[in-house]
């Protein structure tokens, strides 16, 4: 029978939730890393019990962790990242020129086939690779060195590189998203890299159609179709059927077309999640009410999911990295709100019910399926 | 024995009680110390200074005998107190947040 495995980044350290596949009884553990910020925790498809995390804090700086018994016991691996070559500089919030600066890794991408090789996003936004499970770093360095970099400019977050897709068909084709500069995809391992952002469009930005720039929150993917895209960018939830080579909004009925979080049902490559938030001065949803928004129709048509979450006095954020599905079927679909409270819904979004409701705000949630 | 005293996130993330004693070749000072401590505690690489450039870290403080060495030469002989094991080099994390 399969269990659940729920790892939980909170501001103040990390958890561990399990279950078996009824989901209904939850067993929490932690924290891991008491008073550090966990921005990430994933782990390898290949080894599940192969588990990363990034640990940091603006006094001590980055430690990165690693565990091979599923969390029972970690060790403190490489923390250097250093940018390779010519550092250069990318646009300060007033535009002037301000130097890379190596702050946190925001998120872990394992390998899809070695358990010791994994990708980092960082802040400031670069791609940084391991092979030998975390000890030792290096950038994929064209990704911040193209020519439209000195211009990215950061977003209320810091300019961080928060999501990386992998291509299940295609190892060597690979997407990345920093905030504020949009989307990139590489067809070479990394070796090469270009911007995927035509047909979005951003009244925040000079240029509303301009090829880098944009603030893109996430992007997503369902594995058994790769060429399709979504993404929450901040405003507009966005899709791509080529690639990432060109998109368009599917916003439709939402009540609000902001957020971070957007998620692909395990199952239904077409049913897709968001969680709209209010705006991008308020970072609360909407009118006291937690609602995940589903489409079934990837996009433009979506119906409110609310039993089980607070429908009044409800002022929470949920942040990127903070939804995630597991691989049951019905499909399981969890996420972390910044009072710290973890959602998880057993039946595809219909109902949901905390797993856990008082950690520290929660930054990242992701779920191992595990047989 | 040179006594160093670790602020509590650093104590949880090297396994280490409140007071760790090191064995320092002379001559002591900041860098020998810290030298030594990363040697002997790799995981504290990188959260105290800098692992290029061994610049201390903005929000990590060095007190010793009641006197604030965080901008002294890290090459500077530390008091004879420290050297002594009489008084610990405290590696402080600045107050801030509220």
């Amino acid at each position: 029978m399969s269990k659940l495995r729920v790892l939980i980044g909170t501001r103040k350290g990390a958890f561990l939730a399990t279950s078996d596949a009824s989901r209904k009884q939850w067993k929490v553990e932690g924290p891991h890393f008491a008073g550090w910020e966990v921005y990430h925790l994933k782990g390898s498809p290949v080894d599940p019990d192969r588990l990363y995390a990034s640990q940091s804090s603006g006094w001590f700086g980055q430690v990165m962790q690693r565990s091979n018994d599923g969390g029972k016991t970690w060790e403190a691996v490489g923390n250097q990242f250093g940018y390779e070559g010519a550092v250069g500089t990318h646009a300060w919030y007033d535009g002037s020129p301000h130097p890379y600066e190596f702050k946190r890794v925001w998120h872990l991408e394992p390998s899809l086939d070695d358990p010791d090789t994994v990708y980092a996003g960082v802040e400031d936004a670069a791609m940084f690779k391991t092979t030998d499970g975390g000890q030792a770093w290096s950038e994929l360095p064209t990704l911040r060195t193209q020519e439209s970099a000195p211009g990215w400019a950061p977003g209320a977050g810091g300019l961080c590189l928060h999501t990386i897709l992998i291509d299940p068909s295609n190892h060597d084709r690979m997407f990345a998203a920093i905030s504020s500069a949009g989307v990139f995809r590489t067809d070479d391992a990394g070796k090469s890299w270009r911007p995927r952002n035509h047909g979005l469009h951003s009244l925040y930005i000079p240029d509303p159609d301009a090829e880098v720039g944009h603030c893109v929150h996430r992007i997503a993917m369902h594995p058994t179709r790769p060429n399709v895209l979504f993404m929450q960018k901040h405003w507009d939830v966005n899709r791509s059927d080529d690639g990432g080579d060109t998109w368009h909004e599917v916003s439709g009925n939402l009540p609000s077309d902001f957020g971070f979080v957007i998620d692909v049902h395990a199952n239904e490559p077409e049913t897709i999640y968001v969680i709209p938030i209010q705006s991008d001065s308020l970072h609360y949803v909407a009118e006291g009410k937690l609602r995940v928004y589903r489409s079934r129709t990837g996009g433009n048509e979506w119906e409110a999911l609310t039993k089980g979450l607070p429908q009044k006095d409800c002022y929470v954020n949920v942040l990127r990295d903070a939804m995630a599905v597991d691989a049951l079927d019905p499909c399981g679909v969890y996420f972390g709100t910044s009072g710290g409270q973890v959602y998880a819904s057993a039946n595809a979004g219909d109902s949901w019910a905390p797993i856990v409701r008082d950690l520290p705000p929660v930054v990242s949630v992701e779920v191992q399926t595990l047989s | 024995m040179i006594k160093v005293v670790l602020p509590a996130n650093l104590r949880t993330l090297a396994g280490l009680g409140s007071v760790v004693e090191l064995d320092v070749a002379a001559p002591i000072t900041q860098r020998s110390v810290l030298d030594v401590l990363e040697e002997n505690h790799p995981a504290l690489r990188g959260t105290i200074r800098d692992m290029e450039t061994k610049k201390r870290r903005p929000m990590i403080r060095f007190f010793a005998c009641e006197e604030d060495w965080s901008d002294a030469s890290p090459d500077t002989a530390l008091p004879e107190e420290v050297v002594s094991g009489k008084e610990p080099f405290l590696i402080i994390g600045a107050i801030a947040g509220g």
